[in-house]
């Protein structure tokens, strides 16, 4: 390998002064289909090891593939949302490399006839619009997994031996590869984010995959070249392979800037390889080296026939397209009332699905938008996590704020409850009766405490009974302190009126 | 030598229905016999006494307590060693597959155990079907019972010579570019390529899955119809399996009647490098086939001259990969290169395919790999997928003038063990005749039609018809039968 010695990362606004990013990006979906692409073994996540094979996906010789009509229904839907060409009639090819996760030694995908192609999306940044336009979206078969035993890092270099696990190989993918993206260079982190973000969404929204990135059912590799300002030449690319949170698209792009810069700073050339990206401190290293020798020796799948999707069919698909998302963003702000800056925050925290499911499940829209910007993105920045992928559903969110709209919790014991949801101690009602964080609306009971405020206080409460209404404040405090929060304070305020009055 | 194994399959079949034979002893007659002359054949790689003893057992049973069987039931059955049996190793006669008891039966397996067909055993073949005199073979080679110092062809060579020494009645072959057809004619017995899609591959072990496609063999034209009807059919599990009803082949061969069938007689099948023995066997059976009625018609298919070169580049091409699963990994052979205590995955992966494959095998999976390289693909896949389309539209043509097309199955009779090893293109040309009906998905049968006057060898006559016309040949090929009566081997020719 000829690497270069190692080069000072250039800061990211100090690179742009130089440099224009250019960005490529793969997107690979995994379908959410019950069966794999070719056989009829189960999809389920998290599976005992190679219990969902069968000769078809472990390539036992003899075996045959049989195409998932659903993936490719899901295919066809994911090309049309992207505003794609279907195609009329297209092949799988036998993608040729020897590894041991991939059990015919051949990946059965599509090579230059993909079952859509020429399309695009709108997606939306800081207010602006960005056009990504897409390549080709085209279905394959996921590979299996290695997990590599002994040694300090997991990767293959140093481990004693390898382990192999088949479930997941012959899952259906959907590969989405954007053609060259340039934008105006410190966008450039944040359209990646924003663009993965949308994919992510319209899958949901299809309902083809349940698209979690933690999980790899999302999975992202970023491309990325630098050139001179104000020049037309390409620069060598670097592919930062499986990229597994929005978060992560935008720092990968980030560094890879940075580090690009610094090696053209150098005088030096940047060096076509995959590399891996790490989530603790947001660098990446070298993968292996990828040359332009690489030959996967393509050639059209012979034990399949051809895809050929009427065009009555692909029309009848057309009409189950959820709402395009720019349409969307628009009907939802003004459904919400949301301000232009509301509305930008939102889709810039990633957070436009889950506010209009905490919506969807009955909660106003600026209490969903506060807790999501808010209390849960605070948790999501603590903890490294994208709030999709935070372990607390929007449907959840708005039980909590139904607690609130009750009055049976306040404020300030909602953050104990997404405490409780987020530790995994069940639903909003459960933690709520479990770590007893009822308000006390017993009568009674606060009654007493009333009292009791009212007489440890006499000087406020005369202010009260001479119309200082404000003084009211203390005694409410005062009885908050006494039922250690658990109170609604508007009934605290009431009761302290009544008997003052 | 007892009668049971000198019957055909048909006539078996009825003995077994009155209930004057069991399947218990008709099978242990084929056992007997296999015991008696496989040692100076190794016509089989792999016998299941117990087995196929048991199915017949079963038989009987059913059979006693008054259940209606399929026609086949209780007739024991020869495998060739490329179709997955569960219960029996399935070794592909390669080494790399040495042992292998596969998890599931293909589906011409499955459908033989539902009617009822007990399996001897898996027979011998070229490795990975990858030959035309079955010398290929991992453990050795099948020899001819006409003389069992010559081949017996390939690659389904184990299952002709079973069939023709009587071994068992029946046989599956598999044909890529004749595996079926052109050892049926060496060794004097019928052999059927179906309608590519019109068997189930499902469950064979792929050479080239656009051309591979298992077929019946037989001592007669019945025998190999009944054996048809009981494989074919559509398959959900192969992709390329037709979606349609199955030609009715068992009446068609019934029927044998070529009184105006319009015969085509294939120019460029003939002449130079054509054994004269085989010529002069071959114009007899076109001038019977004349008499009884048929009307002979010259045609040409002058795309058939490339079509061993395109079959060489195609074939290969689909190998390379086909072949690439057998790495150690998950099944079969696992070698560990020499000297060197911790290897890669790859480094076994090299030395397992280095150790487990042959000449033959590597042979093509590396003209394959060069095939479908960046930068030769076009030249060599792309053009060879053309003279594929140009042939097809040679057979379109030509069926448009006739209803079936008529030629030697071979250019030669069977050669002697080693005498073309040293030749791999001499061997490759055997397949001249067989190879154009692959590239184009059409059927074939091979008939005999004599002894060659200068060899005293078995030659066979080949009918080709249109895709999904299978029907055809079988009406042709029993007609030819009844003309021109197949030669009797007495004893195997030691």
């Amino acid at each position: 390998m000829t690497t270069a010695a190692k080069t000072p990362l250039v800061p990211f606004d100090e690179a742009l002064t130089r440099y224009e990013p250019v960005m490529g990006l793969e997107v690979h979906v995994e379908l959410g289909t019950n069966t794999k692409m070719f056989c009829g073994c189960a999809t389920e996540f998290g599976a005992e090891p190679n219990t969902q094979v069968c000769p078809v996906c472990l390539g036992l010789p003899g075996a045959l593939p049989v195409v998932n009509a659903k993936a490719v229904e899901s295919a066809i839907r994911i090309g049309l949302a992207l505003n794609c060409e279907i195609a009329e009639w297209c092949r799988f090819a036998r993608k040729n490399y020897f590894y041991p996760d991939q059990p015919k030694n051949f990946q059965t995908s599509q090579y230059d006839e993909p079952i859509a192609f020429d399309g695009y999306t709108d997606v939306e940044v800081d207010g602006e619009v960005y056009r990504i336009e897409i390549e080709r979206a085209h279905m394959e078969e996921d590979t299996g997994k290695s997990l590599h035993v002994g040694g300090a890092t997991g990767r293959i270099h140093g481990a004693d031996h390898s382990l192999l696990d088949y479930n997941r190989a012959g899952i259906p993918l959907i590969e989405i590869v954007t053609r060259t993206i340039e934008v105006p260079g410190g966008k450039a982190p944040l359209v990646a984010r924003a663009y993965v973000n949308q994919l992510r969404d319209l899958m949901v929204a299809l309902g083809v995959s349940d698209a979690r990135m933690d999980q790899g059912s999302l999975r992202a590799d970023v491309n990325l070249s630098l050139k001179p300002v104000g020049s037309s030449t390409l620069g060598t690319r670097s592919e930062t392979k499986n990229v597994n949170s929005f978060r992560s698209v935008e720092r990968a792009v980030r560094y890879e800037v940075g580090r690009h810069a610094g090696i053209l700073d150098a005088g030096q050339n940047v060096v076509q390889e995959t590399r891996h990206f790490h989530e603790s401190d947001g660098t990446t290293s070298p993968g292996r080296e990828k040359s332009d020798a690489e030959d996967y020796r393509y050639f059209p799948e012979p034990d399949l026939a051809p895809v050929a999707p009427s065009r009555a069919w692909v029309d009848e698909l057309r009409g189950t397209l959820p709402e395009p998302p720019s349409e969307r963003r628009k009907r939802l702000q003004a459904e919400w009332d949301f301000s232009d800056l509301d509305m930008r925050d939102t889709i810039g925290a990633g957070a436009l699905e889950l506010v209009a499911t905490t919506v969807a499940a009955g909660a106003a829209p600026q209490a969903a938008r506060k807790w999501w910007l808010g209390e849960l993105a605070r948790r999501s920045n603590d903890t490294g996590v994208d709030l999709a992928d935070l372990p607390i559903t929007p449907e959840q969110v708005a039980g909590i704020q139904a607690l609130i709209d009750a009055g049976r919790i306040n404020d300030k014991l909602a953050r104990d409850v997404f405490d409780g949801v987020l530790a995994g101690e069940g639903s909003p009602e459960e933690v709520v009766a479990v770590r007893g964080l009822e308000v006390v609306s017993d009568d009674g009971a606060l009654g007493d405490a009333v009292d009791r405020a009212i007489e440890a206080n006499p000087d406020v409460a005369d202010k009260i009974r001479d119309g200082k209404l404000q003084a009211a404040g203390a005694l409410i405090g005062a009885v908050m302190k006494e039922m250690r929060g658990q109170a609604d304070a508007g009934r605290v305020r009431e009761l302290i009126l009544e008997k003052l009055s | 030598m007892s009668d049971l194994t000198r019957i055909n399959a048909s006539d078996l079949a009825a003995q077994l229905a009155d209930g004057s034979v069991t399947s218990v002893e008709a099978t242990q007659a084929q056992l007997d016999r296999i015991a008696a002359v496989d040692g100076d054949l190794n016509a089989f790689l792999h016998v299941d006494a117990a087995g196929a003893l048991k199915t017949a057992a079963d038989v009987d049973a059913r059979r006693a307590a008054g259940e209606t069987l399929p026609t086949l039931a209780g007739v024991p059955i020869a495998v060739k060693d490329l179709i997955n049996t569960t219960g029996q190793p399935t070794t592909a006669g390669s080494k790399i597959l040495e042992g292998w008891v596969p998890p599931y039966d293909a589906t011409v397996v499955a459908r033989l155990r539902a009617a009822g067909l007990p399996i001897l055993g898996k027979t011998n073949l070229d490795e990975f079907a990858m030959g035309s005199s079955n010398e290929h073979s991992a453990y050795g080679p099948a020899r001819n019972p006409w003389d069992t110092g010559r081949i017996p062809g390939g690659s389904s060579g184990g299952s002709a010579a079973a069939v023709a020494s009587f071994e068992a009645s029946l046989a599956l072959g598999t044909d890529t570019g004749g595996s079926i057809r052109q050892p049926g004619a060496m060794t004097g017995i019928v052999g059927v390529k179906p309608t590519y899609g019109g068997v189930s591959r499902y469950g064979v072990i792929a050479m080239a899955s656009s051309l591979d496609q298992v077929g019946p063999m037989a001592r007669s034209v019945l025998d190999a119809a009944l054996l048809h009807e009981v494989i074919a059919g559509h398959d959900p599990r192969d992709s390329t399996s037709i979606d349609a009803p199955v030609p009715s082949v068992v009446e068609a061969a019934r029927r044998g009647d070529v009184a105006g069938l319009r015969i085509g007689i294939v120019r460029e099948f003939g002449g130079e490098g054509f054994q004269p023995g085989v010529q002069r066997r071959f114009d007899e059976a076109v001038a019977k086939l004349a008499g009884a009625g048929a009307e002979i018609v010259d045609v040409s298919c002058p795309s058939f001259e490339h079509g061993i070169a395109a079959y060489y580049l195609v074939m290969p091409s689909e190998v390379s990969s086909n072949l690439a699963r057998f790495d150690a990994m998950r099944y079969g052979l696992r070698v560990s290169p020499d000297g060197n205590p911790s290897p890669s995955a790859e480094q076994v992966m090299a030395a397992t395919r280095d150790a487990g494959f042959g000449d033959e095998v590597k042979r093509r999976i590396i003209l394959g790999t060069y095939a479908l390289s960046s930068g030769y693909y076009d030249a060599y896949y792309g053009s060879a997928q053309k003279v594929r389309t140009l042939i097809a539209q040679d057979f379109s043509a030509a069926f448009g003038q006739v209803d079936v097309l008529f030629s030697p199955t071979a250019p030669t009779t069977a050669w002697r063990l080693g005498e073309k090893s040293d030749d791999p293109l001499a061997m490759y040309l055997e397949d001249v005749c067989t190879i154009p009906a692959n590239l184009a998905g059409v059927p074939g049968i091979s008939v005999p039609i004599g002894l060659a006057d200068d060899s005293g060898l078995p030659v066979g006559g080949q009918f080709l018809a249109p895709a999904q016309a299978d029907d055809r040949l079988y009406n042709a090929g029993a007609a030819l039968e009844r003309l021109v009566p197949a030669p009797v081997l007495e004893e195997v020719v030691r």
